[in-house]
């Protein structure tokens, strides 16, 4: 940058007008993947074709491919040193564990207040989901 | 910054930064790194309160309003706009980066301008939907909204949506007042002095991050 030469000053204009075009490219996928999730829900609300486990897991694997798009291109990470990559993306493995272990346990935490308080007091239709359930695992 | 990178360059080997970028980016992304496992933490405890719940509200029919329309069924329409307001505000960002990079001090103050505006708007359009919501009795505390299956539902779910939008709410708002700030250096010619714009690029990497938010909160409120 600070020995700018005629010729580095062309490079940079090149360089930008590439830039530029990846900047609106992005745009694009991240509105047209938006557009896709909110069509999909729409579609899912009024006939409730795609089961939801189905739509759910489209919308996750969208919203990681946003978050892709927008950590690489807009905040320039995908063209950084791998050294800098690395340090970032690493502790994020994190996650996994994370989000792994917290959702197990909120669903063992609803099982076991459905199969362990029978005689609790519960309004009618919580105990129909009671029996069923019950009567499913029997 | 433009120093060739090649796959032999000892990065370790001192004399220069191993990451190669400043000390005040790299701080930013291990700044950005903490507050990703704060939300992470947020919405993980949402998933959780979530998982252990025999049923949940359904974000149908709690978010279906849109300003000027009444009673109007439209669900998803004003978060689409919301989100829609945020990428458009991420795209100008970028693109006042890359004025940066180039030196055109004129073109940094008016991409970082619709910056702000954006964020303006994404908190207009914030401030609406929690006004519109709390007529309709949802607070920290109290929820107007029956579950999907149709039984009463606890305050779960105003709580988490209260407290996560709330929080991102709030990391807009800095960023707009950073944005306003960055703005007023620009045309004060601090960074033309300077020689570089990188205090741009730094406040752009925290104003992606409150994008990059925005996508799971979008997904894990509105879609899920």
């Amino acid at each position: 940058m600070s020995n700018t030469t005629y010729t580095d000053a062309g490079q940079d204009v090149h360089v930008a007008d590439s830039s530029t075009k990846t900047i609106w490219k992005t745009f694009w996928i991240l509105l047209i993947i938006t557009i896709v999730e909110i069509t999909l829900a729409l579609i899912h609300l009024n006939t409730g074709f795609p089961p939801k486990l189905l739509v759910n897991s489209i919308f996750i694997g969208l919203t990681i491919v946003k978050a892709f798009f927008i950590v690489a291109e807009f905040m320039h990470l995908g063209h950084e040193i791998k050294n800098l990559i690395m340090t970032i993306m690493m502790p994020l493995l994190l996650f996994i564990w994370f989000i792994i272990a917290f959702l197990a346990d909120g669903d063992s935490w609803k099982n076991m207040r459905k199969n362990l308080a029978p005689g609790t007091a519960k309004p009618v239709e919580k105990v129909q989901v009671i029996h069923e359930e019950g009567g499913h695992h029997e | 910054m433009d120093t060739a990178v090649t796959a032999k360059k000892k990065w370790w080997s001192g004399g220069h930064s191993p990451f190669n970028v400043s000390y005040g980016k790299l701080m930013m992304w291990y700044f950005l790194l903490s507050d990703a496992f704060t939300f992470g933490a947020l919405l993980i405890s949402y998933g959780t309160i979530r998982f252990m719940s025999t049923s949940w509200p359904d974000p149908n029919e709690v978010f279906r309003s849109f300003p000027g329309l009444g009673h109007a069924n439209v669900p998803m329409g004003f978060v689409s706009l919301m989100t829609f307001i945020l990428i458009m505000s991420s795209v100008t960002m970028v693109l006042a980066v890359h004025a940066g990079h180039q030196r055109r001090q004129k073109d940094v103050a008016k991409w970082l301008a619709w910056t702000i505006v954006g964020g303006i708007a994404f908190l207009s359009c914030q401030a609406w939907e929690w006004t519109h919501l709390y007529h309709e009795g949802a607070w920290w505390g109290r929820n107007p909204f029956v579950n999907a299956d149709g039984t009463a539902a606890t305050s779960n779910f105003t709580n988490f949506f209260f407290t996560i939008t709330g929080f991102h709410g709030l990391h807009v708002t800095s960023g707009v007042v950073l944005n306003i700030i960055i703005l007023s250096n620009v045309l004060k010619g601090t960074y033309e002095d300077r020689g570089h714009y990188e205090m741009v690029e730094k406040v752009g990497l925290y104003w992606h991050f409150v994008d990059l938010v925005w996508v799971f909160v979008f997904t894990c409120f509105y879609l899920l």
